[in-house]
């Protein structure tokens, strides 16, 4: 199966893998997100789509929460797991 | 030859989790001490450690991931390393999750400090199958590296002594330790030679160009705000992204490749425990009920608990306010006497007695952060939190507020965003506390029918609830709007807390609150005393009375007993006369201090049963007035604890006025509504 295009990590269901296109956000957003790494190109993992609350991510072994605004701004590749 | 009397300061930096704080407590023991940096709620903590003849003053500074001007945290712990110049910077590293803690310890690198990294939490890093070549790490970035495992006080001493040597040595210049590719590289260059004068450092210039809000805000030099901005623009069209990100970019490459050289990983997941336990306690369905009982929990540890040791202080205070008595002949009215008894000894008591609430709360509270689990409280509870614009953890003191005022507002230092912590506590008192209770249970049983009480009871606990919410809302898009931090957080893996930090945290808390609000309390517990004493009247008028009749005599010529009166014409709109009056101006010492005053103003014994004073009540009040006495009780000015504590905890004593006199405010209009509205319908 060949993996869509893009999407909004939003919309990204529990265990898929990812690789982070690019952060449709402002500054502040960005730069707190690049503090921790996620830049693009990155690849983490869903771990908890919470929907309709935060949403969790694996990325490098740690648990990151991010706002369910926030998700809305990620645009990620899945990949073929 | 080593100088035996030199200090050397040593800040701590590093990410949130990256156990920091062990690694100070271990280093500092007991002897530290919180405060906070001049004008920010920041907490400032510094302690002190004596080792081979050295006097290092040790500061914890904010965890933190980076070093922008994106918040508070990450600006005070700049400025002061800039400011201040401590002698060494150790970044702590949590070595389980090297490469995010890195990012960090290279911005340090890059601003020229004398650095040491301590990997923390090596053990577990151990488990997790990563292995170190130290050395040639080591010798990559150009830095000293100590393993430490600081909750087993492992690797301490080899820290110090490495920071020992590295404050007798130069510091190394590492600003180009990392090349930020040639298209940045060389608009460095450009700049430094078109401005060869201004002074500015590699970093300030990478840190313009990185749109740092703070340092831009430094340069007076319009021309170099202009040439950056056109640098910026420059690397935007050719890069295709902000240069901060491309920033951040290159310095995780860099980050990554001296990793890729040094660290082996063995095995993939450190989150196997963790993912499991967070399967159920952040569970869609049973995650919010676990939090309830969670919470549940918290809060009768917090007051059931405490109530021992209150019980006991109380008792010891009363027995050493009669045992100074005694040296007085019995009723005596010497001032002296009264002083002592009534004025210190009663006031000091009123400190203490929150001393046991407070200690049992910040043990609970060092349990949930040290375990891990309030940032998953954080995470379950966010979701309706965020309506009402406040964090998800602001659930946990406001909870806490149906006890107590004063813990509650010392257990906002839980909240990192300091708009969301100064509007979660200014809204505190209005979650009915318990000293509150012993109003309700004087006024209900007096104006209400017996299969009513219950639903008034809950009414007025939910008018305080929704007031509270309703203000937060009001507050944040008003007084303390403003950008909400996005809301990023890493969910630590679950850790098991160790004693030690637990006793160290509850020990820190319980001092704050003696050094900072109980002074406050004391002094205007004493100023309380001695407004409802004077100024005295003459004996020769009390001759013929009995000694209720002179209490209440005495009560109403005093400064709280004439305040009283004088507001009356004021607070005859809201259905209420001079005694109450003067026992609500009375109950500032405390609430529940409302009954006993009603009692003196009613010439009540003590020995007589309530339902005496309640009588009494009935028969001169409607059940409408007693429903606004408890509804201005509920919304109106906080006790002097509570403003002591709100201006200990914010810093500042406009916010505690602005609490004081807006809560006051509020229960006037309110009940004056209540009040009218409820005479227009005949109640």
């Amino acid at each position: 199966m060949t993996a869509q295009e893009r999407i909004f990590l939003k919309d990204a269901v529990d265990n898929l893998k990812v690789r982070l296109l690019k952060i449709e956000a402002g500054q502040a957003l960005k730069a707190r997100l690049a503090a921790m790494g996620l830049l693009p190109g990155v690849q983490f993992k869903i771990i908890n789509n919470g929907h309709p609350g935060p949403f969790v991510i694996d990325f490098k072994g740690s648990r990151i929460v991010l706002g369910r605004g926030m998700a809305g701004k990620v645009v990620v590749k899945p990949l073929e797991s | 030859m080593i100088d035996n009397t030199k200090k050397i300061a040593v800040a701590l930096a590093g990410n949130p989790n990256s156990g920091k704080t062990t690694i100070f407590n271990s280093l500092t023991g007991l002897r530290q001490h919180v405060g906070n940096y001049p004008g920010v709620t920041v907490e400032k903590k510094e302690g002190a450690c004596r080792y081979k003849g050295y006097e290092l003053n040790i500061i914890d500074l904010p965890g933190t991931y980076s070093l922008t001007a994106y918040s508070t945290e990450e600006v005070v712990s700049r400025n002061f390393i800039i400011e201040q110049k401590p002698d060494v910077v150790v970044s702590v590293i949590d070595s389980s999750n090297i490469e995010r803690n890195l990012y960090l310890a290279v911005q340090l690198m890059e601003l020229n400090v004398p650095l040491v990294l301590a990997f923390n939490m090596s053990d577990i890093a151990r488990q997790k199958g990563l292995v170190f070549d130290i050395e040639k790490l080591s010798t990559l970035l150009d830095v000293k590296i100590v393993q430490t495992v600081g909750n087993k006080n492992k690797g301490i001493d080899g820290l110090l002594d490495v920071v020992l040597q590295t404050s007798g040595e130069p510091a190394k210049n590492l600003a180009s330790l990392i090349n930020y590719g040639s298209e940045i590289e060389n608009e460095i260059i450009k700049l430094q030679q078109k401005f060869p004068d201004s002074g500015l450092s590699k970093w300030t210039w990478i840190k313009l160009l990185e749109q740092d809000a703070d340092i831009f805000k430094h340069i007076n030099n319009e021309e170099i705000v202009i040439s950056v901005m056109e640098s910026i623009l420059r690397l935007k069209s050719i890069l295709g992204e902000d240069p901060e990100i491309i920033i951040a970019d290159k310095r995780y490459g860099f980050i990554s490749g001296a990793c890729m050289e040094c660290v082996k990983s063995t095995i993939e997941s450190r989150h196997n425990h963790s993912d499991m336990i967070d399967s159920v306690v952040t569970h869609k369905f049973w995650g919010l009920p676990i939090f309830i009982g969670l919470m549940y929990v918290v809060f009768d540890l917090t007051f059931r608990f405490g109530e021992l040791p209150m019980n006991g202080l109380e008792l010891l205070f009363g027995w050493l306010g009669r045992f100074v008595a005694g040296f007085w002949p019995e009723g005596s009215d010497n001032i002296l006497k009264s002083l002592l008894v009534d004025g210190i000894i009663s006031g000091v008591g009123g400190v203490i007695i929150f001393l046991p609430n407070i200690l049992l709360l910040f043990a609970a509270i060092a349990i949930l952060e040290g375990t891990g689990y309030m940032a998953r409280a954080a995470f379950v509870t966010d979701r309706f939190m965020h309506k009402i614009g406040l964090h998800g953890k602001s659930f946990i003191p406001m909870l806490i507020g149906f006890g107590c005022s004063v813990p509650a507002i010392m257990a906002c230092r839980i909240l990192e965003n300091n708009r969301n912590r100064i509007t979660t506590i200014l809204i505190m008192p209005l979650m009915s506390c318990g000293a509150r209770l012993t109003i309700y249970a004087l006024i209900i049983p007096a104006f209400f029918r017996h299969e009513l009480r219950g639903p008034v009871m809950w009414s007025i606990y939910f008018i305080g609830i929704a007031l509270a919410v309703i203000m937060a809302r009001i507050l944040r898009i008003t007084l303390l709007k403003g950008e909400t931090i996005p809301y990023v957080m890493e969910l630590p893996p679950y850790r098991m807390p160790t004693m030690k930090s637990i006793l160290l945290h509850m020990w820190e808390r319980g001092w704050l609150y003696l050094r900072k609000a109980g002074t406050v309390i004391l002094l205007l517990s004493i100023i309380l005393w001695a407004a409802a004493r004077y100024p005295r009247i003459e004996t020769a008028k009390l001759a013929d009375l009995n000694e209720q009749d002179t209490q209440t005599a005495m009560l109403k010529h005093s400064v709280i007993g004439r305040a009283g009166t004088a507001i009356e014409p004021l607070i005859k709109p809201i259905g209420f006369d001079y005694k109450i009056g003067t026992a609500l101006i009375g109950a500032l010492a405390a609430k529940e201090v409302f009954v006993a005053q009603m009692g003196i103003v009613y010439a009540v014994t003590e020995h007589d049963d309530i339902s005496v004073l309640q009588q009494k009540l009935s028969s001169d009040y409607t059940p409408l007035q007693g429903f606004c006495i408890m509804l201005f009780c509920l919304i109106s000015a906080p006790c002097v604890a509570t403003a002591a504590v709100t201006r200990s905890e914010t810093g500042a004593w406009k916010w505690a006025v602005l609490q004081f006199g807006g809560l006051t405010a509020m229960a006037y209009i309110i009940t004056l509504i209540v009040y009218q509205a409820g005479r227009f319908l005949g109640l």
